[in-house]
C-alpha cells in the first residue's frame, strides 16, 4: 500500500482543489482529509457518512468556584497563562478561573490545589468519520473549535484510512494535508511514501516551500513540487523549480491561473470533473508525473 | 495594560490574504504617523518580513523548559512518569524523557520527592525584533521539525510594545496556535474569500471565536459581485463586514513580487483608511 500526502507550507495555494482532482483520477484509492481544523475536501467529494466517532483526547482542568479558597497556587504553577483571578460576587473574595482555550491539560493545578477544588475531566476534541464518496472511501474529521491535539487526530485519520484501504482492497491512500510545518503537518507526513508540495510563484510561496522541503528532508520523505498559478509570476516559478531541484525534490509540473478552480468548487466538482479546460489538462499531467516519480523513487528504495 | 489597541488578523482558511491585510494596515497606519507594531505570529510560515523588509536588530532563541533526570539521585519511584499527561516521561529502569513530547508544564519536576529532576531550556525557535521604517517589527520562526508552536507565539506576543498599535498576524486554522495568537487581542479581523472553501472555513472560525467573547469583523478579500454568500452569512450572523477588497489579478502579481500595493494600486490606501475606521469604531 502506498500513502501519498499533499501539503503546501503556505495556506491557500490550491492543495485541496488539486487533491479533489487527484481523487477523481486515482484508481482504487482511499482519501484522507488531514487538514482537520479547516477541512474542505468533503465540500467537493460530498461524502456519505457511514461511521461517526467522537475524538476524545487529553483532559481539561476546571475550578469549582464554590470550593475555591482563592489561594492562587494554581495560577502560580500554571505555565500556560490559563488561570486568572476573578472577584466573587457575594463576599468580594477572589476566586480563580481557568480559560479552557489556554489550558493544555497538564494537570499540575489539579493535584496541587490544597482545597482539591479542580476537576480534570476528559476532553472531547472533535469527531471523525468513515464515509463513502463517488470515487471511493474517505476518512475525515472535524476538530472542535480551538481544540488541542490536532496532531493526534491527524494520526488517527491516517490510521483509519489505511485500515479502510486494507478492508476495501485498495492500494493507495491519498492524503490532503494541513498547511504550515508544525504538529499536524508532522503528523501528516511522518512515515508517508511521498509528499507533493503545492506552491505558488510568490515570495511567500517560495519562502514556505523551502521550509517544507527542509521538513521533508528531515523526515527523509521523497518530495515532489507543483507550482500552481504559475503564470502570475513566471520567473518566480522557474526559481521555485530550480530551488526544489537543489533541495532534492522533483518538479512535477505547473498549473495555470484561472477561474476554473473556483467555478468547479462552486459546482461541488473537482476541476477535472468539470469539463475540459486547460487547467484540467495541467492537473492530469501533474498527477501522472507525480505517480511516475513515486514509482521511480520506490524502485530506488528497494534494491 | 496598553492604551493602544491590539488587533489580530486571522482566518480559518489559509491563503485568504491575512498577511496582505496586516502589512498594508501597518504601512497605512505608519504613513499616517501612528505608532504601530507588526507581530508575525504565524511562526510556522512567517511571511510579513518579505513585504515589510525589516532590519532585524535582535534575535533570541525561544525555549521551553524540559526535564533532565539526575540518575544518581533518582529512586525510580515512577511518580514523574505517572504525573506526565503527555507521555513524555516513560519509566524504564530509570525515567526516560522524550523531549519532543514535553510541553514544559513542570509536573515531573514538581512531583519528584527527591529533587532529582531539574529543567533545561530546549530551543523551539527564534524571536526576532527590528524596525521596518517607522513600523516596529517582531516575528517568531519555528525550528523546522518542531511540532509545538504556541509557546513561541506567546514569546512573540511578549515583545508587544505597549506604546504602539499592535497587529498580530495569526496562523490559519482554528486550533491551539490560532488561539494563542488571538488571545487577549482587542479585536479580531477575519479575512476570507468568496469561495465555498472560504465560506466553510469562515463558519468554523466564527464558531471558534464566538465563545472567546472577543469582538470581530470580516474582510472579504478577492470579492466577487457574483458570489455574495459570505456577505449573506455575515448578515445572518450579525457580523460586521469591515471591507470588501475586489478580486484583481494585479494584486496577485504585485504580492507575488513581495511589493506593497500602494504604488501600483493607490486606491488601497483608501481601502485601508476605511477598514481602520470600521475597526476603530468598534474598539
Amino acid at each position: 500500500m502506498k500513502e501519498l500526502v499533499v501539503i503546501s507550507g503556505k495556506g491557500g495555494t490550491g492543495k485541496t482543489s488539486l487533491t479533489a482532482s487527484f481523487a477523481a483520477l486515482a484508481r482504487k484509492a482511499v482519501f484522507a482529509d488531514c487538514d482537520v481544523d479547516a477541512a474542505d475536501l468533503h465540500l467537493i467529494l460530498q461524502p456519505e457518512v457511514r461511521r461517526r466517532e467522537a475524538f476524545v483526547s487529553g483532559r481539561e482542568a476546571a475550578i469549582r468556584e464554590a470550593d475555591c479558597a482563592g489561594c492562587g497556587r494554581c495560577a502560580a504553577l500554571c505555565r500556560f497563562e490559563a488561570v486568572s483571578a476573578v472577584a466573587r460576587d457575594s463576599d468580594g473574595a477572589r476566586v480563580f478561573q481557568i480559560d479552557p482555550a489556554a489550558c493544555e491539560g497538564c494537570g499540575v493545578c489539579t493535584w496541587n490545589c490544597p482545597a482539591t477544588a479542580i476537576d480534570f475531566p476528559e476532553r472531547t476534541c472533535g469527531e471523525w468519520f468513515v464515509s463513502a464518496t463517488r470515487h471511493g472511501p474517505m476518512v475525515h474529521a472535524r476538530l472542535a473549535p480551538g481544540a488541542e491535539n490536532s496532531g493526534k487526530l491527524v494520526s488517527l485519520v491516517r490510521e483509519q484510512a489505511r485500515e479502510a484501504a486494507t478492508e476495501s482492497n485498495r492500494d493507495l491512500v491519498l492524503v490532503d494535508g494541513p498547511p504550515g510545518t508544525g504538529c499536524p503537518v508532522i503528523a501528516a507526513v511522518t512515515g508517508a511514501d511521498a509528499i507533493l508540495v503545492v506552491t505558488e510563484p510568490t515570495v511567500s510561496g517560495y519562502h514556505d516551500l523551502s521550509r517544507v522541503l527542509q521538513l521533508a528532508a528531515h523526515f527523509r520523505i521523497p518530495a515532489a513540487v507543483c507550482v500552481n498559478k504559475w503564470d502570475i509570476h513566471p520567473e518566480m516559478a522557474d526559481r521555485i523549480e530550480e530551488h526544489a531541484r537543489s533541495a532534492g525534490a522533483v518538479p512535477v509540473g505547473r498549473v495555470r491561473y484561472g477561474p476554473e478552480a473556483t467555478d468547479a468548487q462552486r459546482r461541488k466538482l473537482a476541476v477535472v470533473e468539470a469539463g475540459d479546460s486547460p487547467l484540467a489538462t495541467d492537473i492530469r499531467a501533474v498527477w501522472q508525473n507525480w505517480l511516475d516519480s513515486t514509482a521511480e523513487s520506490g524502485e530506488k528504495k528497494s534494491p | 495594560m496598553s492604551s493602544f489597541p491590539s488587533i489580530a488578523i486571522a482566518s480559518g482558511k489559509g491563503g485568504t490574504g491575512k498577511t496582505t491585510v496586516a502589512v498594508h494596515l501597518a504601512a497605512w497606519l505608519a504613513g499616517r504617523g501612528e505608532a504601530v507594531q507588526y507581530l508575525d505570529c504565524d511562526v510556522e510560515e512567517p511571511n510579513g518580513h518579505l513585504f515589510l523588509k525589516p532590519v532585524i536588530e535582535t534575535a533570541e532563541p525561544a525555549a521551553i523548559p524540559v526535564p533532565v533526570v539526575d540518575n544518581d539521585r533518582c529512586t525510580a519511584c515512577g511518580k514523574c512518569a505517572a504525573a506526565c499527561e503527555f507521555n513524555a516521561v516513560a519509566m524504564l529502569k530509570k525515567p526516560m524523557v522524550f523531549t519532543e513530547l514535553c510541553h514544559g508544564c513542570g509536573a515531573c519536576t514538581l512531583v519528584c520527592p527527591v529533587e532529582a529532576i531539574r529543567e533545561e531550556p530546549r530551543g523551539i525557535g527564534t524571536v526576532e525584533t527590528g524596525q521596518a521604517g517607522p513600523i516596529r517589527f517582531a516575528q517568531g520562526r519555528l525550528n523546522v521539525g518542531e511540532p509545538m508552536s504556541p509557546p513561541l507565539i506567546r514569546a512573540v506576543k511578549n515583545r508587544r510594545d505597549p506604546a504602539a498599535i499592535a497587529l498580530f498576524d495569526s496562523p490559519p486554522g482554528t486550533s491551539c496556535p490560532v488561539i494563542a495568537a488571538v488571545r487577549a487581542a482587542d479585536f479580531i479581523v477575519l479575512v476570507t474569500e468568496p469561495s465555498p472553501f472560504g465560506l466553510h472555513d469562515l463558519t468554523l472560525a466564527v464558531e471558534t471565536f464566538r465563545p472567546m467573547d472577543l469582538p470581530f469583523g470580516v474582510v472579504v478579500n478577492r470579492a466577487d459581485p457574483a458570489d455574495l454568500r459570505v456577505q449573506d452569512f455575515c448578515r445572518q450572523q450579525e457580523i460586521p463586514v469591515l471591507a470588501e477588497l475586489p478580486d484583481d489579478r494585479r494584486v496577485a502579481e504585485t504580492y507575488a513580487r513581495g511589493e506593497l500595493l500602494f504604488d501600483r494600486l493607490p486606491e488601497w490606501r483608501d481601502r485601508m483608511a476605511e477598514l481602520w475606521a470600521r475597526i476603530e469604531e468598534r474598539l
